[in-house]
């Protein structure tokens, strides 16, 4: 069956219908990770949005149900070029097109995906549709594309009650704003005892529970649009806790200490991203999931300072705060998908809580 | 960090001549990187032997050296130049075992000269078995169960403690050489005795067989700060077992999920630090397919040809980086030459599926095993691009000239279903075929998969193909078929085929459908940066970002020669790249297209442009619809080149130089016979002739011997010399296995001295820079002949005659450009033998030892300059005051069952130059550098066939006085003896122990001299004694001329300090 992706600036893309045959409005970005093509799907960071692959050969080796990053897909559509017609792999458990059925999340194949890409690059990330209705109306669809906002996502992604991994180590508090598996997993791998506490959840509470230390996960959306948790956020800077925050968790951070955040033109989202640590001058290939940048010109360097850097564009990757226990990247330390380069900063947040235990 | 300033003045090191598993990707690299070091002020001393490379080049080195590639003259270059550094880490396997010995005497030390790029430490960590297995298992990367040993016993002893099968790997050999699979102590004995002796430090590593796992390649690279990225990774379609030259490759990995590639990256990386490399590195993988398990199987701590293969795939300068590393930038400081925005600390990210083919010289070796094993046999390889694997195996498949263009193009329909599933199991170049085949018939994956262990993704793969021919062949041709057909790549004429319809209808209704080829960009980042670059590869469907600009300049479309093989090698690419410059100096934007990712050409930053596409009409034809270009250069391009001229005309492209009709002039036997009968030019009686029968009529009435040839031939393929009528039928038979268009010639063979001629024709004047005379007497192809400039035995008369003879065949066929021609000088006679209207194999060592640049000449002729007005004098350049001799290489120990004996077809992999003030220091150097070096044990095997004993009496005697023991059986014995040359008879090998066999696997001979009958039925003693020479490591020479060239350069190894010539110092005059 035939698929359309319609743009907001009203480009349209025919190809062929793939999971769900439902319309979809949402913001399309692209991802240019070559493998890892479950990891992304099972992103929560990806509520909210349609993800084009930009590697043309997708479901090679199949779904492998243990590399989710969360018990389901989250982007509201799913862009490819093409869909491997028979996995292989000795994992692998499903087909991507079963997959993508069973949680009827609709998609478009054989388009021109790096039409679409240089698109979204040339023009930035935009909102778009995907729809099997072959008589639509460009004159309706148009408005309603540009009018589209993704709005608070990580309600929708959290999780609703705490849940807790086993661990003899640190007690670690992981708050929960759309987190890949592979945090708590890389965490309880060094031992922690991790609980994951719902995006809400009071910063008096978590507190209360005496954690050694607190992470705060990535997640989707623009940052601004958490502001209830931001104040939470604030709260447990205030306290004295060492603090680890990925992604979202990073930049709510800055924005809980008075810095700004602001909209790549059209993100970085994929494995293959250089980050220099500023204190070593060392290079890390880091994988990369975000759409919004904290804004290094807001810093009070009172507060924070930039302590990691963007090769290719020189945007902020991580901060350091002045006098406290906490640094915080924009990159996955996780992988999962994408390089293990800098699982190191796992050790270091254990080192922050007082070295191996 | 940025560079160090200590470092003023770089000895780069090159890989020496051409031969299997090391070609042409070191003249890429090397290129690449002493490019890079220019670019930053530095003086660069070249080192190479191979005088077909650009990289020995004045234009790419300040001082270049065309020598031989020992650790005496790397010494005494640099006590001579004073380098402050050496980078050996761009030659191949050859620079750094140079490296490694030098670094072993103390001279670097001793001499303050820095090894750069690499350090001794890191090399040995790499290279030494026990040492590289110990590293591995001090980080915890697994490494397969193994045992470096230095005898036999030990060899048998621990695979009995691990079982067969076991691998075998001789340390410091290039290409595998000497290694394989034992499956039994029999097959033990004889591959591990061999590589004892093959390996330069008689060590060889046995290890358990990991044979079917997957086989998984990452490039890696690491500056000194120690950050590490990776290039990219690669699979190989054939699992562990097939060298990974010989292998079907894919990039990237297409059956590894993330947790697989991240795991095995990770890996690459700690190993890449541990080793302490700076620069790029290898790591090759066997990637278990039911589980996480894995080993290291190799590291190779230099570029290489996966890393050429790597930046062709990914657009990432790997050569160019590791050349800025080495002096002393790190990775996040060198900036990303394609998206100039990036820096080179980045991972490249591909949107579209790579593939590459090995071109393996079977169609040359008629008589060699096809089996595919641990020792590379490749020349040379294709790659393609396209964003979809079936589409980029279909473009790889046709680009690789072997008479191949589909999975339907070997016929395996007349097997039982039992047969095929028995030669499933073959592990060959015609597998993918067999697989197809089988999927026709409808046999299981799995089937397949158990009986060949390549993944099913892959199987599926062929299977779409065959399924897409299938529908071709029964289903009505709708857009959406055509369309879809398309898209894999299927080629129009193969699509009218299936369909039944004619090309013109299929390309009439692509037109319709508007089905057209679109280009894509490689652009190192999946499109996430705007780039620069202009490096295309075409795909069906989508947009094209290849939109030419308007420049005002003129568009030239250069044709590359496409993959290395036996008789088209790099000589090809070398005139490509130089035209191309040449164009671009004119003032033309410059298009190149070619398939090959070993080659220079193939460098993103040569041309304007760059199609990486497939050299076949339509794929030419595609681009020429998207670039228009102003006119087309084919004769710069080899065959390859050559071969498309005709279809560029029926596009309308200008063929730009010599005319299509006079280059069929010279090729066509009647039209030719009219030029030269006009120019009053004899050449040898022959017939243009079409089947046997004929052949043998024209041969009678010449008299034998004759030489039987096809014409449009290149490296003498298919020509032989017959002496009698079963030969001509048999040859016949070979000359037609292949469709043949075009007429066979029969000539009469003369025995004469053979000379050969690269001029420039402006269309009245000539200009040949030099008469270059091959010590072996015709009847020897003049690729695989030794090649004397200037030419030292033929008279003055005979110089001016050739000179006259040049002059007018060049006028006759209206070249304009590049001409080259061989003579025979026969009694005093001049005869031509053939003409090429194009450029030839000698150009760039003429080119080279004369200071006469001919293909910019040529080039900027051919667009209308004239000899003259460029301030040459036309005719016969005076001659240089250097002798410089050209002496082919040759790869047999690399393919099992290959004839060695030369004859009219050409054998040779490469060449090296030796060029001295004296001729026989000249032979001296050129014998050195083919690394012939002897004497060892001063023991010799000869045998001559009777026409040839009194030729071979002076040599023998010669050796004799040099004090070598000369064994020979009965007839040469005889001889030898009755002239008082000491021979001791030998029994022959199918008489009694001891014979010849057990003289040559005693490992006690130097040289085996080895005059076989001419003629098809070769003596199967001599081909047994040949082979078994040859896989031993002893030099085996097939021609008295050879022979006697030899024994005068070992009386000269006296000459102890040679005269190092710097070539960029020699001036045309």
């Amino acid at each position: 069956m035939k698929a359309f992706l319609i743009l907001e600036d009203g480009h349209v893309f025919t190809g062929t219908s793939i999971g769900s045959r439902k319309e979809i409005i949402s913001e399309i970005v692209f991802n240019t990770s070559m493998t890892g093509y479950l990891e992304v799907l099972t992103d929560p960071s990806y509520a909210g949005q349609a993800v084009c692959m930009t590697y043309p050969l997708i479901g090679n080796y199949g779904i492998c149900y243990e590399d989710q990053e969360s018990l389901r897909p989250w982007p509201e559509g799913y862009i490819v070029r093409e869909l491997s017609r028979m996995p292989s792999n000795f994992r692998s458990q499903d087909t991507i097109q079963n997959f993508l059925k069973r949680f009827d999340i609709p998609g478009i194949a054989g388009i021109d995906t790096r039409a679409l890409t240089r698109i979204l690059r040339e023009e930035g990330t935009m909102n778009g549709m995907i729809t099997t209705n072959e008589n639509y109306d460009l004159q309706e669809i148009l408005p309603r594309l540009k009018a589209y906002r993704t709005g608070k996502v990580v309600e929708k992604v959290t999780c609703s009650e705490p849940v807790k991994w086993k661990g003899t180590g640190y007690k670690v508090a992981l708050m929960d704003f759309g987190v890949k598996k592979n945090i708590p997993a890389s965490l309880n791998k060094r031992g922690c005892q991790v609980t994951v506490y719902p995006a809400q959840t009071p910063a008096e509470e978590i507190l209360a529970a005496r954690p050694d230390g607190i992470m705060l996960s990535n997640g989707p959306g623009d940052p601004k649009d958490c502001g209830d948790i931001i104040k939470e956020v604030r709260k447990l800077y205030d306290s004295d806790v060492p603090i680890f925050a990925i992604c979202l968790g990073h930049q709510l951070m800055a924005l809980a200490t008075g810095a700004d955040t602001k909209k790549l033109k059209y993100g970085h989202r994929g494995g293959n991203h250089p980050v220099k640590d500023l204190a070593t001058g060392r290079v890390y290939i880091t994988s990369q999931n975000h759409g919004y940048v904290v804004d290094t010109a807001t810093l009070d360097p009172k507060v924070a300072e930039p302590a990691f850097v963007n090769v290719n564009d020189g945007t902020n990757e991580g901060l350091r705060y002045i006098g406290k226990n906490i640094f915080t990247v924009q990159y996955h330390p996780e992988a999962s998908p994408g390089p293990q380069d800098s699982a190191y900063l796992f050790d270091r947040f254990i080192d922050m809580m007082g070295g191996k235990k | 960090m940025p560079k160090n300033p200590d470092i003023k003045k770089v000895l780069v090191i090159g890989s020496g001549p051409i031969v299997i598993g090391q070609a042409a990707e070191f003249d890429y690299a090397g290129t690449q990187a002493c490019r890079s070091l220019k670019e930053e002020g530095l003086e660069v001393v070249l080192l190479n032997s191979n005088p077909a490379t650009i990289m020995t080049d004045k234009d790419i080195a300040d001082r270049v050296y065309i020598e031989p590639l020992t650790v005496e003259v790397v010494e005494q270059l640099i006590l001579k130049e004073k380098p402050d550094s050496v980078l050996p880490t761009l030659g191949g396997q050859a620079g750094l075992n140079l490296a490694m010995e030098l670094e072993e005497r103390g001279f670097l030390k001793e001499n303050n000269v820095r090894l750069i790029g690499t350090t001794s430490s890191t090399i040995r960590k790499a290279e030494d078995r026990q040492e590289f297995k110990d590293t591995m298992e001090k980080i915890g990367e697994p490494v397969a169960a193994s045992l470096v040993v230095t005898n036999v016993e030990d060899g048998i002893a621990f695979t009995n403690t691990i079982g067969y099968p076991v691998v075998l790997r001789p340390a410091y050999t290039l290409g595998g050489s000497g290694g394989g699979i034992a499956h039994n102590e029999e097959e033990l004995v004889e591959i591990l005795s061999n590589g004892l002796r093959l390996s330069r430090v008689g060590e060889v590593l046995v290890e358990r067989c990991i044979a079917g796992w997957k086989e998984i390649e990452y490039e890696v690279m690491r500056d000194s700060a120690g950050n590490c990225i990776t290039v990219c990774n690669m699979e190989n379609i054939d699992p562990v077992g097939v060298h990974t030259g010989d292998s079907i490759v894919v990039a990237p990995s297409q059956t590894l999920g993330d947790k697989e590639y991240q795991m095995l990256r990770t890996s690459a990386l700690n190993i890449i630090s541990e080793l302490g490399i700076t620069g790029g590195c290898n790591v090759q993988y066997a990637l278990n397919p039911d589980s996480f398990e894995y080993c290291v199987i190799e590291v190779n701590p230099r570029v290489s040809r996966s890393s050429a293969l790597a930046s062709k795939a990914t657009g990432y300068p790997i050569a160019k980086v590791a050349a800025k590393i080495a002096l002393g930038y790190t990775l996040d400081e060198i900036p990303n030459a394609i998206t100039k925005k990036t820096y080179a600390s980045f991972e490249p990210m591909l949107d579209y599926c790579v593939v590459k083919i090995p071109r393996l010289p079977f169609d040359k070796f008629i008589s060699a095993k096809r089996t595919l094993t641990t020792q590379m046999k490749a020349t040379g390889e294709v790659m393609s691009i396209c964003n979809n694997f079936e589409g980029a195996l279909m473009k790889a498949i046709r680009s690789l000239e072997q008479h191949v263009d589909s999975l339907m193009s070997y016929d395996f329909t007349g097997l039982s279903e039992e047969e095929l599933l028995e030669q499933l199991e073959i592990v060959d170049d015609m597998r993918i075929w067999r697989i197809a085949e089988a999927v026709r018939r409808g046999v299981p994956y799995e089937k397949i998969h158990d009986l060949t262990k390549i993944d099913c993704w892959f199987i599926d793969k062929i299977a779409i193909l065959v399924e897409m021919e299938q529908s071709l062949r029964t289903k009505e041709l709708t857009e959406e078929l055509l369309r879809e057909a398309k898209r894999m790549e299927f080629p129009d004429y193969i699509i009218a085929r299936l369909s039944g319809k004619t090309q013109e209808e299929v390309k009439a209704l692509r037109k319709q459908y508007n089905i057209v080829a679109a280009y894509k960009m490689v652009d190192t980042c999946a499109a996430e940066f705007a780039a620069t670059t202009p490096y295309y590869y075409s795909v069906y469907g989508g947009e094209n970002e290849a939109v030419p600009e308007n420049t005002g300049k003129k568009k030239v479309l250069v044709l590359g020669s496409g993959p290395i093989r036996i008789g088209q090698g790099i000589e090809f690419d070398f005139c490509s790249v130089h035209c191309t410059w040449a164009f671009a100096k004119e003032g033309y934007e410059t298009i190149i297209i070619n398939n090959n990712p070993e080659t220079v050409s193939t460098d993103f930053d040569i041309a304007d442009k760059l199609y990486f596409e497939p050299l076949t009409p339509e794929d030419v034809e595609n681009v020429v619809n998207n670039e228009h270009p102003d006119g087309a250069v084919v004769q710069f391009g080899g065959q390859t080149a050559i071969k498309l001229t005709e279809a560029l005309i029926k596009m309308g492209v200008k063929i730009l130089g010599t005319s299509a009709e006079d280059v069929d002039a010279a090729e066509d036997r009647e039209l030719f016979d009219q030029i030269l009968q006009k120019c009053e030019i004899p050449r040898a009686a022959g017939h243009t002739v079409f089947t046997a029968e004929e052949a043998k009529a024209a041969a009678n009435q010449l008299g034998y011997p004759v030489l039987v040839r096809p014409s449009y031939v290149l490296g003498g393929q298919g020509m032989q010399i017959a002496i009698n009528d079963e030969d001509i039928e048999k040859y016949i038979g070979v000359i037609n296995r292949y469709t043949q268009e075009h007429p066979i010639l029969v000539d009469k063979y003369l025995e004469g001295k053979e000379i050969e001629v690269d001029a420039v024709c402006d269309g009245e004047d000539i200009l040949i820079p030099g008469i270059m005379e091959h010590i072996e007497r015709a009847g020897i192809h003049s690729g695989d002949s030794i090649s004397v400039y200037p030419a030292q035995s033929i008279s003055q008369k005979a110089k001016e005659t050739i000179e006259e003879y040049t002059r007018r065949l060049a006028r006759s066929l209206h070249v304009l450009g590049m001409i080259n021609i061989q003579f025979i000088v026969y009694r005093e006679q001049v005869y031509v033998i053939e003409v090429n209207p194009r450029s030839s194999r000698t150009v760039p060592y003429i080119s080279k030892v004369t200071g006469i640049p001919i293909v910019p000449l040529a080039t900027r002729v051919i667009l209308g300059h004239k000899i003259r007005e460029m301030g040459y004098t036309p005719g016969l350049q005076p001659e240089a005051d250097y002798i410089a001799i050209k002496m082919p290489v040759f790869s047999f120990e690399k393919i099992r069952g290959a004839d060695i004996s030369l004859g009219p077809e050409m054998k040779s992999t490469g060449e090296c130059l030796g060029i001295a003030r004296t001729f026989n220091e000249a032979l001296y150097k050129a014998f050195l550098g083919a690394g012939i070096n002897l004497p060892k044990y001063k023991n010799m095997i000869i045998t001559v066939r009777d026409s040839e004993q009194q030729e071979m009496l002076p040599v023998a005697r010669r050796f004799e006085q040099l004090g070598y023991k000369i064994y020979a059986t009965r007839g040469t014995a005889r001889m030898l003896q009755e002239n008082g040359v000491h021979a001791i008879r030998t029994n022959k090998i199918e008489q009694d122990s001891p014979n010849l066999m057990d003289l040559i696997l005693g490992h006690k001979i130097d040289l085996v001299i080895d005059i076989p009958e001419q003629g098809v039925e070769h003596a199967k003693d001599g081909f047994i004694i040949r082979r078994n020479a040859i896989e031993t490591g002893v030099n085996v020479l097939t021609a008295v001329d050879t022979a006697e060239a030899l024994v005068t350069s070992l009386e000269n190894t006296d000459i102890k300090k040679l005269e190092l010539v710097d070539i960029a110092t020699i001036a045309g005059r």
